[in-house]
């Protein structure tokens, strides 16, 4: 690709990172979460594809496929967190600590260090769908040759 | 923590684990897959019979995701709105289905599959299956129902294009894959129809509340089509026999296995969800597919020449039966339910007879290709001078699944010949038809494939599947010999859950 997209891509690709991991981070505030921030961080690698052509993202192909499976395994296991109770219980909602602090009642701006397990398993999902569909694109970008135009 | 009242998630949240964590094993070191993969079978499967002799001793388990105890199935407020698990004495079978199909499947595919085809893939979409299987049968929520579907659904289709290398594989599995998408969509849309109505997914809650208004009827409509499409019945079957036949043979008797949840899913929704607004056309729709996927299946059969896809049109066909067995239950057993229940347990009894017997042919159809490098009858010949086990176990599959007393299949067909002949006469003689049809394919096949000079050479079994096949064998012959023991102690309770059982389910989640 031209000098133009390739400089366009160099300073949009924090951007878009940061953007993804925002999502994330406030999906249990505002809409969005797990799935829609690991999409929106994954075409960053869609966007290094197309600019860089298929060679700046062949390296990426394991660790997005072990990413993937780690966030499979961090769910499951967030949710084995609260067996002591049922599975699922969300045992850091108020309790102080990460995410701990207790949600205040009636209209408010949001407060980013609550819901308790909810934006671990956030995390989880979004490092889940990052890897899949940075995986994917990866593999289109060995499938689909080497010319880098 | 009390193991038994967890049990029924952790039989669903264990092969999710592992299923996530089998690749990251085997990029440690290949034994560690291996031993996790061991582990988290024995534990899956340890804990679905924990939860079968729970059901079947105790009544109904009820399970709720989050809340303060596992039994809280409504909020504070009274409200149906949490994640719960409801397992009633269907589930619970169903669920040893799983478990025994996924033990046998493991086993087989330790030496049946080759490393370097991507073995760990397999498992792991294998272990994924499994765990959206017991999810499919354990849930008691409408929408989670669907989200298991489609995982089972993504599963599947991994598996029926495993073989990338082959061309029909991938093709099959985008076959199957267009059609469970649709398929999906359809429960979907009903699922979206009766959450706009009634404002919850509880299936316990949904069925106190239905009233069979013209929106629950499109909704079941939809259930029916969407249900009927995973399941692989005519009309709508055309991704069945791709899919059999372009699997690798230990995902095929997972496959199989999924079509019978899919089943189970269906008599839920009719039973359970409409069983307060039942309809007796409904039964006879089913009844009337249940009669053609049997016979057109079976016709179907007559013509294959590839041995897989000859053993997947007699899986069709087999699905046929416990539609027929259940239709007849479900339009007879308000006004005559001594009959109607026998119909029904001889659909249900199908299932497991059908799981063990056409899991034990497509199992040494997978010897025989891996034995000889063929599949096409017009290539077999003469196997049984070299491969005597595989050739024993495939007669026993054939005639166990034709209806052949001693075996197995004879006996849940014979209790769905009865039930349906007191409905209609001319149902039964189809029926008996296509068994006559089944056992005609599969003479030609076995005499085409095993008997006469040895054409083709083969190399010998591993012992690993002949040892899977040998369990399933076992289990053709045993549940031949002793139909009436698992009738009165698996499969009565388990028919009785969907009719006189309706209640149990409905106050072991509503209360009152």
């Amino acid at each position: 690709m031209s000098v133009v997209v390739k400089t366009i891509a160099r300073i949009l690709l924090p951007v878009i990172l940061v953007f993804g991991g925002y999502v994330i981070l406030h999906g249990h505030l505002t809409p969005g979460g797990g799935f829609q921030g690991g999409a929106v961080a994954a075409s960053a690698v869609a966007l290094l594809l197309v600019a860089f052509g298929p060679g700046s993202v062949k390296k990426l192909k394991a660790p997005f496929s072990i990413l993937e499976d780690l966030g499979g395994v961090a769910f499951v296991l967030l949710g084995f967190l609260g067996i002591g109770t049922t599975f699922f219980f969300n045992l850091l909602a108020g309790s102080g600590g990460l995410f701990g602090a207790a949600a205040p009642i009636g209209p408010n701006p949001g407060v980013l260090n609550t819901g308790g397990t909810v934006p671990l398993m956030n995390w989880a999902v979004g490092f889940k769908v990052l890897g899949g569909l940075g995986a994917v694109m990866v593999l289109f970008g060995l499938f689909g040759g080497d010319d880098d135009r | 923590m009390n193991l038994t009242a967890h049990a029924p998630i952790l039989a669903i949240a264990v092969p999710l684990l592992g299923a996530f964590a089998l690749p990251l094993w085997a990029k440690l070191h290949r034994s560690l897959r291996g031993g996790w993969l061991v582990l988290v079978a024995g534990a899956t499967a340890a804990l679905t019979a924990l939860v079968a002799v729970q059901v079947y001793t105790v009544g109904v388990q009820v399970y709720t995701l989050g809340a303060a105890w596992p039994r809280d199935t409504l909020t504070p407020g009274g409200f149906p709105i949490r994640i719960v698990l409801t397992v009633d004495a269907l589930s619970a079978f169903m669920g040893l289905i799983t478990a025994l199909v996924a033990m046998v499947g493991f086993a087989y595919a330790w030496r049946y599959l080759a490393e370097d085809e991507g073995k760990t893939l397999a498992l792991t979409l294998g272990t994924l299956l499994w765990a959206g299987m017991l999810g499919m049968a354990f849930t008691g929520d409408l929408f989670n129902l669907f989200v298991f579907l489609e995982v089972t659904s993504i599963a599947a289709c991994g598996l029926v294009g495993y073989r990338t290398w082959a061309s029909r594989g991938p093709e099959a599995a985008f076959k199957t894959m267009v059609m469970y998408t649709v398929g999906g969509l359809f429960v979907l849309l009903a699922v979206a129809l009766l959450y706009g109505e009634y404002g919850a997914l509880n299936l316990a809650y949904l069925a106190r509340q239905i009233t069979g208004s013209l929106i629950d009827r499109i909704a079941l409509a939809l259930l029916l089509g969407g249900l009927l499409m995973k399941a692989g019945a005519v009309p709508l079957h055309m991704w069945a026999p791709d899919a059999y036949g372009e699997a690798p043979a230990q995902a095929v008797i997972l496959l199989v296995a999924n079509t019978q949840i899919s089943l189970y899913a269906l008599f839920r929704v009719l039973f359970t969800l409409y069983g307060g607004v039942a309809d007796p056309g409904v039964g006879w729709l089913v009844v009337a597919l249940g009669t053609l996927t049997l016979l057109v299946a079976a016709l179907m059969a007559v013509v294959q020449l590839d041995l897989g896809r000859l053993v997947a049109f007699g899986a069709v066909s087999q699905i046929g039966y416990m539609l027929l067995g259940v239709g007849v239950g479900l339009t007879a057993v308000a006004a005559r339910p001594a009959y109607g229940l026998v119909a029904i347990q001889g659909g249900i009894f199908h299932m497991l007879n059908d799981a063990v017997a056409i899991g034990l042919l497509f199992l040494a159809v997978g010897a025989v290709e891996k034995a000889s490098g063929h599949r096409n009858l017009a290539h077999l010949g003469g196997l049984g001078h070299d491969l005597r086990w595989t050739t024993g176990f495939f007669l026993l599959g054939a005639l166990a699944l034709a209806g052949i007393p001693p075996l197995n299949g004879f006996a849940s067909k014979l209790m769905i010949y009865q039930s349906s002949f007191l409905l209609s006469p001319i149902l039964s003689a189809l029926a008996i038809l296509a068994s006559i049809l089944l056992l005609a394919v599969f003479v030609k096949a076995f005499q085409g494939a095993f008997l006469g000079p040895r054409l083709t050479a083969a190399e010998p079994v591993p012992v690993p599947m002949l040892v899977a096949m040998g369990v399933l064998a076992l289990g053709v012959l045993a549940l031949g010999l002793f139909p009436e023991l698992v009738v009165r102690h698996l499969v009565a309770p388990a028919a009785d859950a969907l009719w006189t059982g309706r209640d149990l389910y409905l106050q072991a989640v509503l209360g009152r």
